[in-house]
């Protein structure tokens, strides 16, 4: 429930900050700009920049407002939720988009906020804060994926630095990156607690990043290997053997991003419903439905599904905002998100018929041809950040308490 | 759960409570063994009235208080946790019928004691074993209603009627000319045809005002049907924690807790849609029909779910009559049926959203 004073606008502290933030997006975002988010992420590549996307980036990241939640002191925002709520409404207002992102936002710098040293924090977050730097991340191995602490990446203790042997898979823009944080092994003897928080240069010899072509056609992801990498003793973040819990404390913002709970929300349910794509491709008989009435059910399964998910987003965001602690409901976000971007993306290509279905060339329309790729690409979301059925032993056992195999 | 105030929180503690103490299962057993003609537990309908529940919808000008139907979904999701065996959904629907008409008489001679819970009331709307509104062959001529209608819920022990007719809504509050016939269905609770022989009937308002109430009552059932799946999920996964076969609890088996993982995940799904009906209608939303069909087909799918899996997941013991898991399956299905079941919920919704 609102309090008296958030309901009376003539009191509401809000206003002023609402006034600054206009002002400031009146003298800063270039008008161009206006709802063209190229989501300069670290999957997506390296972007060269025009000059008003340049300056756009410039000025948010020396105001640090990509990260507005962050503290002030290393380069971010500095704002209280409710500051930084305005701080999205105001932007959502005049097509104003977040041109600070990728790994180093999302994952490693609420985890480094958290665990780092103050060396570590001054050195790193203010070149996330202003997207200087783009991090990748150091996790799955190709013996190690759902199960991921048998990982066998070896950082050998040398008094004042480590030697680091081992090959890392899956390093989502590993091509691109200028920084790794990575989950290494500094204990054999032991499986969880044998695991360090590491952080590497890309730039170190022995790192060669070799891209994987995926079905899509695309190389978002990389084989890393490191041969003999030296790493100072101060890139360790935590203790040694601490890496799990770090580590597993950064696949919860991971997971938050993925599922939608973050930036990606918007991006999942942009673009034409469904519904939409059968009208246009398909067309309605005379009742005024669509003329396939299977498909035509499975559509309002799928619409209704995502519905549901968002007033779930949303029920999640009021009750962790409320003194009722973190939601349950989020544990269900990122099967969920998984099953409606993927449940979208097969009902699109079924609607379009072979049109749905081109790989490149003539014949096909812009927006056929990344469908096809969307589709494909899609399959990975079930799979990485913990597989849908990782999510369900979680769910199973943290949440319904059950009961571990003897 | 939704984000609740201070009165919320105190009137759902309270109806837990109340319903773990006064309403468990067994008193719906009780009831059911008893049989007496009304259909449900007349003392805790007295209970009820007492602590106001009545009257949670019910302008506070007629002695209601007034919070709305988020607040009457919290009482009904308690009560179908254990199938309390009441006639508050039922009578709470009326109600809105009187409360959103222009009968300015109407409103004033029962609101009040139905806040009160003096009166038991229901809506007579179908006239055939499935929801279908647009079939109304219910006529009113100079003031007399005559028409059939069926699967009237709380019918054999209602004294007040809000009875669906082609030109709209109207209140049968007499017994000329109206007669009851009991129909024994698998829930064990009181479903009735209602013939009107050219009963003395007041107009509360047109088929929009129809179409308004049905939505109101199928999200106050979503809310009781929300209750329902939740303790089905409870007991189940209570019951994979002691049941041990293989040398193994249940509970250990990877393959059930998947099982468990989906039935949750569908859980919470449905808690967002059925919260987000009844929020929709307290903040007077022009959507509130889209927000229904969805509430209501996604919370019948999730029910069916878990009502079948309960069975299934207790075994042997969850055919058995002396277990709880065959009640609510029984009941499962019946609130499934009414006001329209998952498929048609999803029919509507696709018409209503332009495919």
């Amino acid at each position: 429930m609102a309090t008296a004073a958030e309901l009376d606008v003539s009191v509401n502290p809000l206003d002023a900050f609402r006034t600054e933030v206009r002002e400031w997006l009146a003298a800063n975002f270039p008008p161009a700009l206006k709802g063209k988010d190229n989501a300069m992420s670290a999957i997506d590549g390296p972007t060269d920049l025009s000059a008003d996307e340049a300056a756009w980036k410039k000025a948010m990241g020396d105001k640090g407002w990509g990260v507005p939640t962050w503290p002030a002191q290393y380069g971010g925002g500095g704002l209280d939720r409710g500051q930084a709520r305005v701080l999205q409404e105001e932007m959502g207002r005049i097509g104003a988009w977040n041109p600070i992102g990728g790994m180093g936002v999302m994952m490693f710098g609420p985890t480094l906020l958290e665990y780092g040293n103050e060396a570590q924090k001054s050195e790193h977050i203010p070149a996330i804060a202003k997207g200087e730097v783009r991090w990748c991340q150091g996790y799955s191995e190709p013996g190690a994926g759902s199960d991921l602490a048998s990982l066998q990446m070896f950082a050998e203790d040398k008094g004042n630095h480590y030697v680091v042997n081992g090959q890392k898979t899956w390093t989502s823009g590993g091509q691109w990156a200028d920084k790794c944080f990575a989950l290494v092994r500094t204990d054999k003897s032991k499986k969880h607690e044998g695991i360090s928080f590491l952080l590497i240069d890309m730039t170190s010899p022995g790192v060669e990043v070799k891209p994987i072509r995926l079905i899509s056609g695309s190389s978002p992801f990389c084989e890393t290997f490191f041969t003999d990498v030296k790493v100072p003793k101060e890139n360790l973040v935590g203790q040694e053997g601490e890496g799990w819990t770090i580590g597993k404390r950064l696949l919860q913002h991971e997971r938050q991003n993925l599922s939608g709970g973050g930036s990606a929300a918007g991006r999942m349910f942009a673009g034409k419903s469904v519904s939409a794509l059968a009208k246009e491709y398909r067309g309605l008989d005379d009742q005024g439905r669509v003329t396939d009435s299977d498909l035509r059910m499975r559509i309002v399964r799928h619409e209704m599904d995502s519905r549901a998910f968002m007033l779930t987003l949303r029920r999640a965001a009021l009750e962790s905002k409320s003194n009722q602690g973190p939601s349950a409901a989020t544990s269900i976000m990122k099967n969920v998100g998984a099953r409606i971007t993927q449940d979208r993306a097969e009902l699109s290509i079924e609607i379009m018929g072979m049109n749905g279905l081109g790989w490149e060339g003539e014949g096909f329309t812009d927006e056929e041809l990344t469908q096809t790729r969307t589709w494909l690409w899609g399959k990975a979301v079930s799979i990485y950040g913990g597989s849908s059925e990782i999510q369900n032993n979680v769910i199973a056992k943290r949440i319904l308490g059950m009961l571990d195999h003897q | 759960m939704a984000v609740l105030n201070d009165e919320q929180t105190m009137l759902r503690d309270m109806a837990r409570e109340w319903a773990d103490n006064e309403a468990p299962t067994t008193a719906f057993r009780k009831m059911r063994d008893a049989a007496p003609v009304e259909g449900y537990d007349a003392d805790a309908w007295a209970a009820m009235g007492q602590m106001g529940w009545a009257g949670v919808i019910i302008p506070e000008e007629f002695g209601g208080s007034a919070f709305g139907y988020l607040s009457l979904g919290l009482v009904l999701e308690q009560l179908g946790r254990n199938l309390a065996a009441s006639p508050l959904a039922a009578t709470a629907a009326a109600s809105t019928a009187i409360a959103l008409g222009d009968n300015e008489a109407a409103k004033a001679e029962w609101l009040p004691r139905i806040a009160a819970g003096e009166i038991v009331a229901t809506l007579a709307i179908d006239e055939g074993p499935v929801h279908d509104p647009a079939k109304t062959a219910t006529r009113v001529t100079d003031g007399k209603l005559t028409g059939t209608k069926q699967f009237v819920a709380e019918g054999d022990g209602a004294q007040l009627f809000v009875v669906s007719a082609v030109d709209g809504l109207y209140l049968v509050s007499g017994d000329v000319g109206v007669s009851r016939s009991a129909r024994h269905m698998a829930d064990s609770r009181s479903h009735a045809q209602v013939v009107f022989d050219g009963a003395k009937a007041e107009k509360l308002g047109g088929t929009d005002l129809t179409a308004k109430v049905v939505d109101r009552a199928t999200a106050a059932l979503c809310a009781e049907m929300l209750g329902m799946a939740e303790q089905a999920f409870a007991v189940t996964n209570d019951y994979l924690k002691v049941r041990v076969q293989f040398g193994q609890q249940l509970s250990t088996f990877q393959a059930l807790q998947h099982r468990m993982a989906k039935m949750f995940t569908e859980l919470e799904l449905a808690r967002s849609a059925v919260e987000g009906a009844l929020e929709a209608i307290d903040a007077g939303r022009s959507d509130v029909d889209q927000a229904v069909s969805l509430a209501k087909a996604i919370m019948g799918d999730t029910l069916h779910l878990v009502s079948r899996e309960m069975v299934q997941l207790h075994g042997g013991i969850g055919m058995t009559d002396e277990h709880d898991a065959g009640l609510y399956l029984k009941r499962a299905y019946v609130l499934e049926t009414m006001w329209g079941n998952a498929a048609w919920h999803r029919e509507r919704f696709a018409r209503l959203n332009g495919y």
